[in-house]
């Protein structure tokens, strides 16, 4: 299945406006330390990574670990100067990788 | 913001339903209902209002896609019976359990969509709160979101009963009944928590103690566990039971699933 996200941002926006966005990602976040009901260690799963490119560039960057909760939520603004692709991806432990872009239309 | 609308509505389904009044002595009166959702911080309400915020949408839109997917022998998705949810679906968590006259039995939401599914969809059944089945059901259940809860068929009644005698019955290590908690203690504090009156209207829902997204059952299940008592088996008749007096007792509280909880 692939990974399950929610995004809002703005589909367009004026040059040099403040665009809100926010991702909502699936993911259990198990953090290593807990027991299944027979004892038995649960390994631990989370998302290590996410990161955030305008246009390729990159305008956020977080390192995820272990206490955070799950079904990782972000929320950050920037500044939209030119039309563009915004592309999020996340990253973490057992291979998980998962993407997402957005068009915003400057104008 | 529906919270004046639903006292307002309450009040009329109080006139609506006046043969039943006798019925409800002892109850909480309908004026006086409030919603888990009230005691709550106004970060985890916020949680809850917004869309993008609300992990439980996670399980709608996983709900979305399993609706529009063809399953089963008979290659059917929901929605080519159906058609659109919103439409098709509108109020139907908001009057579950309902009696299914054809099967003579009462059913809740995850039992009609399982029913569906097997004699329908021709599909094996869907691990009962699995993620398939919740995913669907919190799907179902957005369909209702701010509409009235409806409990008003005549033929539940039975089962409203066995819930009510259930609900005040003592039980496990504490010799505590629901109604100690729900009934006489709500808005006071239990270890740091504020107990509410313990409705069944944000179900399916996110706890954040859970980390993830459970049902009803799964809640009574934590409840009777907290009262030191052994919980039923999974999908035991007593939850049903509960559950129909839960939302006899919440008639008119708007549906609020999927409900973000501490
Ligand atoms: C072959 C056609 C068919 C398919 C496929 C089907 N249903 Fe149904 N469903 C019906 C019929 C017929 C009824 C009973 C009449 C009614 O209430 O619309 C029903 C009833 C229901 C009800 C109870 C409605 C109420 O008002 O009480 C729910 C909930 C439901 N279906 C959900 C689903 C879901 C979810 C799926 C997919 C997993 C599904 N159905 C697939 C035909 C279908
Ligand atoms: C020792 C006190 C206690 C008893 C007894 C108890 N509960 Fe609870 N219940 C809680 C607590 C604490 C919560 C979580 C906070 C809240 O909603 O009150 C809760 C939550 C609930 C909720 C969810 C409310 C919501 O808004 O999400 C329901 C429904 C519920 N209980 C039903 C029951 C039923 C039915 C019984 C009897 C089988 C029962 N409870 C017995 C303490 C209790």
């Amino acid at each position: 299945m692939t990974a399950r996200v929610i995004i809002t941002a703005p589909t367009k926006a004026k040059k040099g406006e403040i665009v809100t966005v926010t991702t909502l990602l699936a993911h259990v976040m198990e953090n290593g330390f807990r027991h299944s009901s027979t004892g038995v260690p649960i390994p631990r799963d989370i998302v290590t990574e996410f990161v955030a490119r305008y246009n390729g560039a990159e305008i956020l960057r977080a390192s995820l670990y272990p206490a955070i909760a799950a079904n990782p939520y972000f929320a950050f603004e920037f500044v939209a100067e030119e039309s563009g692709i915004l592309d999020f991806s996340w990253m973490g432990d057992n291979g998980f990788a998962a993407s997402r872009q957005i068009a915003i239309n400057v104008e | 913001m529906t919270v004046l609308g639903s006292r307002i509505l309450a009040g009329l389904f109080g006139v609506a339903l006046a043969p039943l009044a006798e019925l409800r002595a002892g109850e909480i009166p309908f004026a006086e209902l409030r919603s888990g959702s009230e005691l709550m911080s106004p970060d985890t309400r916020a949680m809850q209002d917004a869309d993008s915020a609300n992990p439980g949408m996670l399980w709608v839109i996983e709900g979305e896609a399993l609706w529009n997917a063809k399953a089963g022998a008979a290659n059917l998705a929901c929605a080519d019976c159906h058609g659109a949810a919103e439409l098709a679906m509108r109020g139907v968590a908001a009057r579950h359990p309902a009696f299914d006259a054809k099967r003579n039995q009462a059913v809740n939401l995850a039992g009609s969509i399982e029913w569906c599914r097997v004699e329908r969809q021709k599909a094996p059944a869907l691990t009962a709160e699995g993620p398939e089945a919740l995913a669907l059901e919190a799907y179902v259940a957005r369909q209702s979101r701010g509409l009235s809860i409806a409990s008003t068929d005549a033929a539940l009644r039975p089962l409203i009963e066995s819930g009510r005698e259930l609900y005040l019955r003592r039980q496990g290590q504490l010799d505590l009944s629901c109604a100690h908690c729900h009934t006489e203690n709500w808005g006071r504090k239990l270890a740091g928590l504020a107990l509410s009156q313990g409705h069944p209207n944000g179900y399916p829902l996110y706890r954040l103690e859970w980390q993830s997204f459970g049902s009803l059952e799964r809640r009574l299940r934590n409840c009777l566990t907290g009262m030191r008592a052994e919980p039923y088996p999974a999908g035991a008749s007593e939850y049903l039971a509960l559950e129909a007096y839960l939302k006899w007792r919440a008639h008119g509280m708007p549906m609020e699933s999927p409900a973000v909880r501490p």
